[in-house]
């Protein structure tokens, strides 16, 4: 036990105690969570930087209006309802597209399909509290969805595939991508069975993938090999992680990116306690880099030299290596 | 920085609560221990006498010093008689006065003690005794026999043991026979050796005590000789030689004077009654603390009211309990519904017992889950359907509660004590996060609530945990201490151990 226990701090491997006492309390100061937590705000935070996010088709604050619902969404064919202050992605319904037959009638990214009286009755769970982190009140989120980069179809299963990013003190430490699976709902969320894979940070390339915290090689819907893919606009991706750190002011970040067909490289929405499975997806603890950053850490660099600093640091050939050796 | 100062209050906690345990424990004598119960003895002196026709006085000796022995407490029964305690040559004494009386009376005195064998109250060092007057021809005697015990020992001890030995031989020589020629009782035998040991300058003594053995309904004092060698007193047996005491032997006075004297009354009777009792260990302290008037029982538990006391003895657990949930989150990485949720189970477990505990609460989140699944489908607003699930596990519980009872499982009726509002909080964040990340998460989830409410359980209803706690309160400083300490543990997780476990290949 104790031997495990020592090989894990070998590795440089973060645990959760460590994360919450050293990182999270020290770091992420309490008065900052709300640019986090609530999606509104990161969103309004993040245009106004002139960084980019998915657009925002409007917004659901109260019961009354959640008949605006319509409205809102006008003739538009797909869309996405979330709560500004969801965790784990919880309360989030992807509408694709509407029933061919009833206009009234829409589409979900698992095929379903959804009245718009089942989704107002969704919208007012929001409005009221259910899927907020402290209960309260909460506002519904109604915005553009991500028409998601072929890139990533063959290794995921609906839903939309995103890029995770943890951004220690502005740098880019480490990243993953995450693929919905059917067993996940269509959602990109590790703890619900999404396939995570690590990133290679200097090289944006996909490494093996991790389901349920063991190292799979292919997608188990899809097949297709998890590693090996080269993530487009890697570059514009690990900026724009870092310039976020000038946005929240949070010292350990993690930023969920999308890539849309056409608009390229989305924020979706930002964490301040972003989990520990990024490490079994990179094979790789994240103590090391932690270490490393507070090494390299200058106050005044920008966010596209802590990038660079980034891409030239954390090559991932050991990993590779590693992840391939199994 | 931090870290310093965390561990800093920690250890400041620590060691207050511990000092305090440490003084009360050690200095008064609390028992760490629940069933720890101390011998006390309860010695009634009941004397009879008849009056006279004019007032009446009564005195009687009682214990003043008494090495191995402490007291809880004296009390005296006597019907119409002012009583006072008063300070005579040989100790204490006890004084019963009225101005008339008719017929045969009777007064009592009781004294309870327990055995304390760190009592050692300081006694004074005597004077040494004037030479007694005697006259011839014991005078002579008694000068021989001084002198010829003198050649034969080297100090008090030996020159006592030496001297009994010649007064109790079977065969004595003439000046020791005629000496003894008016000791007829143990008593005028020690009067005797007092008065050959003051004409050798020693102080000494007669003592009256019992050999206190279980219950007696007729104890006599028994006489012994006391003899102080410059330092301390020491005990002879007046016909063995032997030295020490018996090993309970309670000294009920000192001297040569009779134990009662009553004026204005006649046909006195001295009877002695011992009894033995055992009394719970944390009275007798208490009792002795209330005597030493420390502040520290003004502030026990113990202090307050008997159904105050037992909301207490389950409150100090909850700590225990938090604990407990500390360490299987913190340490272990048990997932479970709501931080203190489980523990408030296990408080319900502590009155339905285990088994019944873990049947009725998986039987009511069942239940409450599957209808709560019903009510999904109504599409309620938070609040209300909060409300819903809240009356249904009312309802739930009512119906459990009736059908146990009609099939004669009276347990069934405990389901009551749970705590209903945690109970429906518990239906509705399982069915949400069943509803979210599936059934696995889910039972998972309560499961581990389970699993935590049966711990915690476990400890919470360790007895001599609970006596400790409740007569030790101050060791809530030593739990914090931990819970501090434990807030600042950053290593893994147990859970997390198997959870890296890939990335241990290399």
């Amino acid at each position: 036990m104790f031997a495990v226990a020592k090989k894990l701090r070998a590795e440089g491997v973060l645990g959760l105690n460590e994360r919450n006492a050293d990182y999270i309390m020290r770091l992420n100061p309490r008065r900052f969570y709300p640019r986090v937590d609530d999606k509104a705000l990161t969103k309004e935070l993040a245009t106004a930087v002139g960084m980019a996010v998915p657009e925002l088709y409007g917004m659901i604050t109260n019961q009354g209006e959640v008949r605006n619902f319509s409205g809102i969404i006008g003739e538009r064919e797909s869309f996405v309802v979330k709560p500004a202050q969801g965790s784990g992605g919880d309360g989030i319904l992807v509408v694709t597209g509407r029933s061919s037959r009833r206009r009234d009638s829409f589409r979900l990214s698992s095929g379903m399909l959804i009245s718009t009286e089942e989704i107002s009755h969704h919208i007012s769970n929001i409005v009221s509290g259910q899927y907020s982190l402290s209960g309260n009140p909460d506002k519904a989120l109604i915005e553009y969805c991500v028409n998601f980069d072929p890139i990533f179809a063959e290794v995921s299963y609906q839903g939309v595939p995103d890029i995770r990013v943890i951004v220690y003190r502005g740098y880019p430490a480490m990243a993953m991508v995450r693929l919905p699976t059917r067993a996940s709902d269509g959602k990109a969320n590790l703890h619900q069975g999404a396939v995570g894979a690590g990133i290679d940070m200097s090289t944006g390339e996909t490494l093996a993938g991790v389901l349920e915290n063991e190292i799979v090689e292919e997608h188990p819907d899809t097949g297709a090999l998890v590693a090996g893919l080269s993530i487009p606009h890697w570059d514009f991706i690990l900026e724009s992680a870092a310039r976020c750190y000038e946005v929240t002011e949070l010292g350990y970040l993690g930023v969920d990116m999308v890539i849309d067909r056409n608009l390229g490289a989305l924020i979706l929405e930002m964490n301040a306690r972003p989990g520990l499975n990024i490490q079994i997806a990179n094979c790789t603890g994240l103590s090391t880099r932690i270490a490393r950053i507070d090494e390299i850490f200058t106050a005044d660099a920008t966010p596209t030299q802590r990038a660079r600093l980034a891409r030239r640091e954390f090559s991932a050939e050991r990993q590779t290596s590693l992840a391939f050796s199994r | 920085m931090k870290q310093q100062y965390v561990y800093g209050l920690a250890a400041f906690f620590a060691i207050v609560g511990i000092s305090i345990f440490g003084y009360k424990w050690q200095v008064l004598g609390f028992p760490v221990s629940k069933d720890l119960q101390t011998p006390v003895w309860t010695i009634e002196s009941s004397i009879g006498f008849d009056s006279g026709p004019g007032s009446i006085k009564v005195n009687l000796h009682i214990p003043t010093l008494t090495p191995g022995f402490r007291m809880l407490n004296e009390n005296s029964v006597s019907r119409g008689y002012g009583f006072s305690l008063n300070y005579g040559s040989g100790g204490r004494e006890a004084q019963w006065a009225i101005r008339r009386a008719d017929g045969r009376q009777r007064i009592y005195y009781r004294i309870s003690v327990y055995e304390d064998h760190k009592s050692d109250q300081s006694d004074t060092t005597p004077p040494f005794p004037p030479p007694p007057a005697i006259n011839e021809p014991f005078r002579t005697a008694v000068e021989v026999i001084v002198a010829d015990v003198k050649e034969q020992s080297a100090d008090t001890a030996s020159f006592t043991a030496e001297l009994l030995r010649q007064m109790n031989d079977p065969s004595p020589g003439p000046n020791v026979e005629l000496l003894l020629s008016n000791a007829n009782t143990r008593a005028e035998l020690v009067e005797s050796i007092t008065t050959i040991l003051a004409s050798a300058r020693i102080p000494a003594r007669m003592i009256h005590g019992f050999d206190l053995q279980g219950r007696s309904r007729s104890a006599a004092p028994i006489t012994w000789l006391e003899v102080h060698d410059g330092d301390r007193w020491r005990y002879f047996d007046p016909i063995t030689g032997e030295e020490n005491l018996p090993e309970r032997f309670l000294i009920w006075w000192r001297g040569n004077e009779p134990l009662v004297s009553v004026e204005g009354g006649s046909n006195v009777e001295v009877g002695f009654a011992v009894q033995e009792n055992h009394l719970d260990a944390v009275a007798i302290a208490e009792t002795q603390v209330a005597q030493q008037d420390a502040a520290m029982i003004d502030f026990s538990l113990y202090s307050l009211p008997i159904q105050t006391q037992a909301v207490y003895s389950v409150l100090l657990m909850i700590p225990i309990g938090a604990l407990i949930m500390v360490v299987l989150r913190n340490m272990v990485g048990i997932d479970a519904f709501g931080t203190f949720m489980p523990v408030l189970i296990a408080l319900a477990f502590r009155e339905t017992q285990l088994l019944w505990g873990v049947i009725l609460f998986t039987l009511l989140v069942t239940l409450g889950l599957s209808i709560r699944f019903l009510l999904e489908r109504f599409r309620l607003l938070l609040v209300p359907r909060l409300s819903a699930v809240l009356i249904i596990v009312v309802i739930l519980m009512l119906i459990i509660s009736l059908v146990s009872h009609r099939l004669g499982m009276e347990t069934g009726l405990s389901v009551a004590l749970f705590p209903m509002v945690i109970i429906a909080m518990t239906i509705e964040r399982m069915s949400v996060v069943w509803e979210e990340r599936g059934a696995v998460d889910a039972m998972r989830a309560g499961f581990g609530s389970l699993i935590v409410a049966v711990t915690a359980y476990v400890f919470m209803g360790l007895s001599w945990l609970e006596h400790l706690l409740f007569t030790f309160p101050e060791l809530l400083l030593v739990v914090l201490s931990v819970v501090l300490v434990l807030g600042r543990y950053t290593g893994y997780r147990l859970l997390e151990l198997s959870r890296f476990k890939a990335l241990t290949g290399s």
